[in-house]
């Protein structure tokens, strides 16, 4: 039986390369406002704690993993993984066109690999069927 | 610039990789185990999911194998220049992934997943150059 994704499940696939990049862009954004941690100063982690871009990288992030775990729950891991990968693409757009970053050849050649991996793997079955377990041989019938 | 030697930069990052895909495998794994989250939320609520994955033992391994992997990702970035290191051990780490999730969760790794996990495996290393 080949196993399609209806709409909502891949929604939840949507969530996952998003969350996870932009929880992780968040994160990083707020971390430089609060400056380099260090063993010594470990006080420093409460005040990122209350920065408000840091607290929205971590419910990003917690979502990206609520939703990442429903994906497993329906999906084979090597189908969700590539999905997963998509958000470097994610990212790597975002710094070139929010922050206008200068991309290399190098970084769109690993876009194109990335895109066309997901492609892969995007058209075909997303859970392995695994046949019944035989039942307990109960002997010969008299 | 890298401090550690080379036998000692691979030992690191492929700890790094075996203990990410461990932390993977087992958590899908659990997953599998576990049965379709939203089917279990529909019947049971969100505490009744939450419930269901939090009391997987396979799941809580998961985690662990996740956490070591996070905290020797450290240990490798304080010896390992960041520029090779992530992207070495998040290949590594999807490559590893394919493997084992034939070897342990008997997923169907057909010609199209494999293609998937080198092309994703080379393209996040190009996207670190």
């Amino acid at each position: 039986m080949k196993h399609t994704l209806t709409p909502q499940r891949y929604l939840i696939l949507l969530a996952v390369m998003l969350s996870a990049s932009i929880g992780d862009t968040l994160l990083s954004h707020g971390m430089a406002q609060v400056g380099p941690v260090s063993l010594a100063h470990l006080g420093l982690l409460l005040a990122a704690i209350r920065n408000p871009w840091v607290v929205t990288g971590i419910l990003c992030l917690l979502g990206f993993f609520a939703s990442y775990l429903t994906a497993l729950s329906w999906a084979d891991l090597t189908f969700v993984l590539p999905s997963t990968a998509f958000g470097y693409v994610i990212v790597a757009l975002l710094s070139k066109y929010w922050l206008h970053e200068h991309l290399s050849l190098y970084r769109w050649a690993g876009i194109l690999l990335i895109v066309c991996g997901v492609g892969f793997v995007a058209n075909g079955p997303s859970l392995t069927e695994h046949a019944p377990k035989p039942l307990a041989p109960t002997g010969p019938i008299p | 610039m890298t401090y550690a030697g080379p036998f000692e930069t691979w030992a690191t990052i492929l700890t790094v990789a075996a203990t990410a895909v461990a932390g993977d495998v087992l958590t899908a794994g659990a997953m599998r185990r576990i049965g379709d989250l939203d089917r279990i939320r529909a019947q049971a609520g969100l505490a009744g999911a939450v419930r269901a994955v939090v009391s997987s033992p396979m799941f809580l391994l998961g985690v662990l194998s996740m956490a070591l992997s996070f905290f020797s990702l450290l240990f490798t970035l304080s010896n390992v220049e960041l520029s090779l290191a992530a992207p070495a051990s998040a290949s590594l780490t999807f490559l590893g992934n394919a493997f084992a999730a034939k070897l342990f969760l008997k997923e169907n790794v057909d010609r199209r997943r494999w293609f998937a996990a080198i092309f994703v495996c080379a393209g996040v290393f190009l996207l670190s150059k």
